[in-house]
């Protein structure tokens, strides 16, 4: 049979498929959405990694998105390569780990997520100093600060050997809880020394390393600050050579002569060892010795607390190293990747991460610094309490205010550690030693 | 024939006769050669010449990669007292390195290949043992004998009276403790390439110099050395270019320090190029050295070539 189809028949026919199409429902399905890639540091605490799997598919599931993680190691700078080698191939993850000074390195490959770090800055407050200044690069936040993987560096401290030896009592200057900033007014690197003196000479000297390591890095670099000294300047001028800088040589010289002789060689577990031996009285480290001597020294985590670094003649700061999450210029699905990241930087998942992590991350948003894993540490109790800043000190970085880019020298370079061994190994003159840092910094400098 | 296909004779000899050349050609000992290379050479070129040529490209370019600035990063590294340091360090560690290689390997060779035939093969595998180890791991191993605090070899020498020697802390014993490592771990490969030319040469010679009177030491410098000339300068230039390299060794034991003191080529142009992120000045350090080795290993094979052609 032949039929014809007439102009209205056409119109008619059409009009019922396209009411049929629109009416019809959506049906949702797994990944519907799209795929979001991460990948992300390997955490060495056990769980941290499961615990961050949990969270991103809680997401995934909630969206209809397919969240696949690759954990990646900082061994060996696996972390640092795999992203040298995403940015330069413009493929790979959506969504990377970036350490400290990565943000200004890859700064034209990642897309900027001032929406993420202002819904987060609306609903939570300022992120810390530091973190600002790695990741908000020319007014522009180029990754989003995570706890995971961001440390600071406090003073791990035997209650015993301070009250028993230096006469100090840590825990009324710095208790689990609101303090009085009258009580730790005298923690100061002058006082210090003379504690300094005291442990060394009853056979628990404070210990940490200077040499080409990133610990090296993270004690001297907030210790030259406090005494005002600064490599070069924000807009990147050289500013070593300067009265604060020679005061700061002076007071390591007389420092160093409390140490252990061998510090010049320590790598970044020495200090960690040092302490949990029971010989060493203090150190800069964020909690991992205190984690690792619960297990196999229980004697000495029971008193080491974290604390306060010293306060310099101008001015209070601790070492921190953040970690960021950068989504690439380049990735496929920005804004579901935007998502997630606002999801896990939100304060519950924050929070689960700092519990998982056992108290070792630290969050970049300064009111997170009442997460009950560092209230509830113990032995001894509250011993945790202190790691995220709870006084006046302002979390920093070796290089800081310098530019990024070339303060990312001067922390990898070892300036300041290299400075300082030269005057108290090499016998060199303070002004010889800032003459070969100048010279350094120059070469830092190019474009 | 030629008349039913229509095809005027001379073009189809033509045709025939290219057919011919085609078939000689693909059938021709060089071209088969060349075919059955092929894969190699690809192989060769994505993950030698590309990366090469790439690497050379990346050094001169600006530090934010968006400027061709020629050999400008060359003229940088020329005027900073750091680079030649490592320079410096590098031409030492090489040097030495590769001396106590030769000297090793040269000795335990002889001790082995005099050994009874009946224990020389578990000697052999014995000797080998570091050179199988991965770097990173046995220098991690080498690393807790000379930890500053609870080194091994302190523990030693102060059972012994002696003082401790602060072995990863003071400039001359962190070099020394470098070498050695290095030295450790590349001597059996230098071993093995001896015990395999000593077998090689013929036992007449050994018999006709002792025929005419020469001491041990005779034959040595008379017979062994000549004979293993060629496998020496080889096994020099590997190990040279080699050593040059190396990495894993300086990033394991000491990261460079104390002060810069032990750092190389490698290890400088990863902080620099990864850590720091100028990658282009990194790609310049790990290419500065290029020319030179090239041509020392030019005339290095020339002197092996000519030496065959002697023989």
């Amino acid at each position: 049979m032949h039929t014809s189809w007439t102009r209205r028949r056409l119109v008619r026919a059409t009009s019922l498929a396209a009411v049929g199409t629109l009416a019809a429902p959506y049906v949702k399905r797994a990944h519907s959405a799209g795929t979001v890639t991460l990948g992300l540091w390997d955490h060495w605490v056990p769980g941290a990694n499961d615990r961050m799997v949990e969270l991103a598919n809680e997401w995934g599931a909630e969206n209809n998105v397919d969240v696949q993680i690759d954990f990646i190691t900082s061994v060996g700078n696996q972390n640092l390569l795999t992203a040298a080698a995403e940015a330069r191939a413009r493929a790979g993850h959506d969504i990377l780990s970036h350490p400290t000074f990565q943000i200004a390195v890859h700064q034209n490959a990642l897309e900027p997520v001032d929406d993420v770090c202002e819904a987060l800055m609306a609903e939570y407050g300022d992120f810390a100093d530091n973190a600002v200044y790695l990741a908000r690069l020319d007014g522009t936040w180029r990754a989003v600060p995570t706890c995971a993987g961001s440390q600071s560096y406090p003073m791990c401290s035997r209650l015993d050997y301070f009250r028993d030896i230096a006469g100090v009592d840590l825990q009324d200057m710095f208790p689990a809880g609101p303090r009085d900033p009258e009580k730790s007014k005298d923690w100061t690197r002058a006082n210090f020394l003379e504690h300094a003196r005291k442990l060394h000479a009853a056979g628990h000297p404070f210990g940490d390393p200077i040499g080409q390591t990133s610990d090296s890095q993270d004690w001297l670099g907030p210790l030259f600050l406090s005494f005002g000294s600064m490599m070069a300047d924000e807009n990147g001028n050289i500013t070593a050579d300067s009265d604060e800088t020679r005061e700061a040589l002076a007071y390591m010289e007389e420092l160093v002569q409390y140490m252990p002789d061998d510090i010049y060689a320590w790598d970044d577990a020495a200090n960690n060892r040092w302490l949990i031996s029971g010989e060493g009285s203090t150190i800069h480290n964020p909690p991992s010795p205190w984690t690792v001597a619960k297990r196999d020294a229980p004697e000495v985590a029971a008193n080491v607390w974290h604390h306060d670094a010293p306060a310099g003649p101008r001015g209070h700061y601790r070492g921190n190293l953040p970690y960021f999450w950068g989504l690439w210029e380049f990735s496929p699905n920005k804004s579901a990747a935007k998502d997630l990241l606002l999801h896990l930087a939100r304060r519950e998942q924050q929070a689960a991460l700092v519990e998982a992590s056992q108290g070792f991350d630290m969050p970049m948003l300064k009111s997170f610094d009442d997460f009950t894993t560092y209230v509830d540490a113990a032995p001894p109790s509250g011993t945790l309490y202190n790691y995220p800043v709870q006084g006046n000190e302002i979390l920093t970085v070796a290089g800081w205010p310098a530019p990024p880019s070339i303060a990312a020298n001067i922390y990898f370079q070892a300036l300041i550690p290299n400075m300082v061994a030269r005057v108290t190994v090499d016998n060199e003159s303070h002004d010889d030693a800032i003459a070969w840092a100048i010279d350094e910094l120059e070469g830092f400098m190019r474009g | 024939m030629s008349q039913q296909t229509g095809v005027p004779w001379r073009r189809r000899q033509r045709t025939f006769g290219r057919h011919s050349g085609l078939l000689d050609w693909f059938s021709s000992r060089s071209t088969v050669g060349v075919l059955m290379c092929l894969p190699v050479i690809l192989i060769i070129g994505i993950l030698v010449v590309y990366p090469f040529v790439f690497s050379i490209y990346l050094s001169m370019l600006n530090k934010p990669e968006t400027e061709f600035v020629g050999l400008g990063n060359y003229v940088f590294l020329w005027g900073r007292e750091t680079f030649w340091m490592v320079v410096r360090q590098s031409l030492i560690f090489t040097f030495f390195a590769v001396l106590f290689k030769v000297l090793i390997g040269l000795a335990v060779a002889h001790i082995i290949h005099h050994l009874p035939d009946r224990g020389q093969r578990l000697w052999r595998g014995l000797a080998l043992i570091p050179w199988v180890i991965p770097p990173a791991l046995g220098t991690l191993g080498w690393w807790w004998l000379f930890e500053p605090r609870y080194s091994a070899f302190n523990w030693l020498l102060q059972g012994m009276g002696f003082e401790a020697i602060a072995w990863l802390s003071d400039v001359f014993w962190a070099r020394f403790a470098v070498v050695t490592v290095n030295v450790w771990y590349g001597a059996p490969f230098f071993m093995i390439m001896y015990l395999a030319a000593l077998k090689t040469i013929p036992a007449e010679l050994y018999d006709a110099a002792k025929v005419d009177g020469a001491s041990p030491w005779q034959q040595f410098i008379y017979v062994t050395l000549p004979m293993m000339r060629n496998i020496i300068a080889i096994t020099i230039l590997f190990s040279t270019i080699v050593t040059f390299a190396n990495f894993d060794i300086v990033r394991v034991l000491t990261q460079g320090g104390p002060r810069n003191s032990t750092h190389l080529f490698a290890t400088y142009a990863f902080r620099v190029g990864i850590e720091t992120g100028d990658v282009p000045l990194g790609a310049a350090v790990s290419l500065f050295m290029f020319p030179i080795l090239a041509v020392l290993a030019y005339f290095i094979l020339r002197n092996v070539r000519d030496r065959s052609e002697r023989v």
